[in-house]
């Protein structure tokens, strides 16, 4: 495969089979969206999210884009910054992982630092008051526009359809909604009795001890009617998985990847013998290292020990 | 009875329980027994006797709104949590 830069060699991500995790019977395959080039599914998201803001005239040659993340999201946009000449301001909590703050500062990223009490919400706030203030930035705010669904639609689905077209489910991680929003209702078209599971991550009383419950906030993104389950996974259960992959699989992937097989086997209870399911892998578990994740020890203590942190 | 988790940010509402036994073998009488034991948790809980939007009630895990709803039945044993809605996570 030859591209004329690393921009265009984004997707066509391999999806493997898991013969040994899958329940007899059943077929689940996963989806491997940390072989994209910088490492995550958001790689394709930051290319619709520019190419459409690019396509409408909404983004002039040389101006600052502006993006609330600390993570995947921030290091896909960074990239594609680079070759397409857009400097680029994150904003993320002062509580950020060390390697994400210079992995972004390595990209050319400029970095704003939002209270750490306030979480990934606070970000957002920043964020928009920024935007607000200033009319040369640009935000393109994944959780409300519509490009980071379409991407999914226009991607990552078509690809399940070519390598898979009998496929029965998909499950994906709830973060912006736009996996799941996107895939699905492409899947759906395709052919409607496909069911489509979201994996919602569920953190420890650290987590949501910052938030208010009426600030609890449902991304634009995400279409609650495409979805036909969604299933919490707590830190233990997404951990137990992660670390089975590895050692069962041969496969290294993040800490949310667990949680969606988990939910994927799960779901195999209420489906028909020989059903296919796929489930998302949004990235490898390298950048998660530092958390401990996959530190020699006692799962139950190490899963306590990462659930305060936001591992999807 | 069922045990019904309560988050961090209604604990002040159920004088600081994190887990709460109530009567109820639907998630609707569940949450209304809730309520009466606790009234101060109405208003953060409930519109017009109905779970507000951006609550979310699972039974063993499940999204209730993906089951049966508040009719969704309630099995001995089995736990129901309330929770936030957590958006983005680190992406």
């Amino acid at each position: 495969m030859r591209f004329g830069d690393v921009s265009q060699a984004i997707g066509n991500t391999p999806l493997v089979g898991l013969p040994r995790l899958s329940p007899p019977g059943y077929e689940i395959h996963l989806k491997l969206e940390g072989h994209n080039p910088t490492g995550s599914v958001k790689d394709r998201v930051a290319a619709f999210l520019i190419r459409e803001a690019e396509r409408q005239g909404r983004l002039s040659p040389g101006q600052r884009i502006l993006e609330p993340t600390s993570g995947n999201t921030g290091i896909a946009l960074a990239a594609i910054c680079r070759v397409r000449g857009y400097p680029l301001t994150c904003v993320m909590p002062e509580n950020t992982s060390e390697e994400r703050k210079q992995t972004l500062t390595m990209f050319g990223a400029q970095i704003v630092l939002s209270p750490a009490t306030e979480g990934s919400n606070g970000s957002v706030r920043v964020a928009r008051e920024m935007a607000a203030a200033d009319p040369d930035l640009f935000m393109p705010f994944q959780y409300g526009n519509t490009a980071n669904a379409l991407a999914h639609h226009e991607t990552t689905a078509p690809e399940i359809i070519a390598d898979l077209p009998d496929v029965t489910a998909f499950v994906g991680g709830l973060g912006t909604g736009g996996t799941v929003t996107g895939v699905g209702k492409r899947l759906k078209r395709w052919n409607p009795d496909i069911r489509i599971y979201a994996a919602e991550p569920e953190y420890g009383d650290l987590v949501y001890g910052l938030r208010n419950l009426d600030e609890g906030y449902i991304p634009e993104v995400l279409d609650l009617d495409v979805l036909d389950g969604r299933i919490k996974v707590d830190s233990l259960r997404a951990l137990e998985m992660t670390r089975r992959l590895v050692a069962e699989e041969g496969i290294f992937a993040g800490v949310s990847t667990g949680a969606s097989v988990a939910v994927a086997v799960r779901v195999c209870g209420r489906l028909p013998e020989g059903s296919k399911i796929v489930a998302l892998s949004p990235d490898g578990g390298w950048k998660y290292l530092s958390t401990g994740a996959y530190a020699p020890g006692d799962v139950e203590r190490i899963a306590t020990a990462i659930s305060g942190t936001l591992w999807a | 009875m069922a045990v019904v988790r309560i988050p961090t940010v209604l604990r002040p509402q159920t004088g600081g329980k994190a887990r709460v036994e109530v009567e109820g073998v639907t998630v609707g009488e569940v949450l209304r027994a809730l309520v009466a034991d606790n009234p101060a948790l109405e208003e953060r809980l409930l519109e017009d006797g109905k779970v507000r939007g951006y609550v979310n009630v699972f039974v063993d895990d499940e999204d209730i709104r993906y089951l049966d709803g508040e009719s969704t039945a309630v099995p001995a044993g089995v736990e129901i949590s309330i929770m936030p809605a957590v958006a983005g996570g680190a992406r």
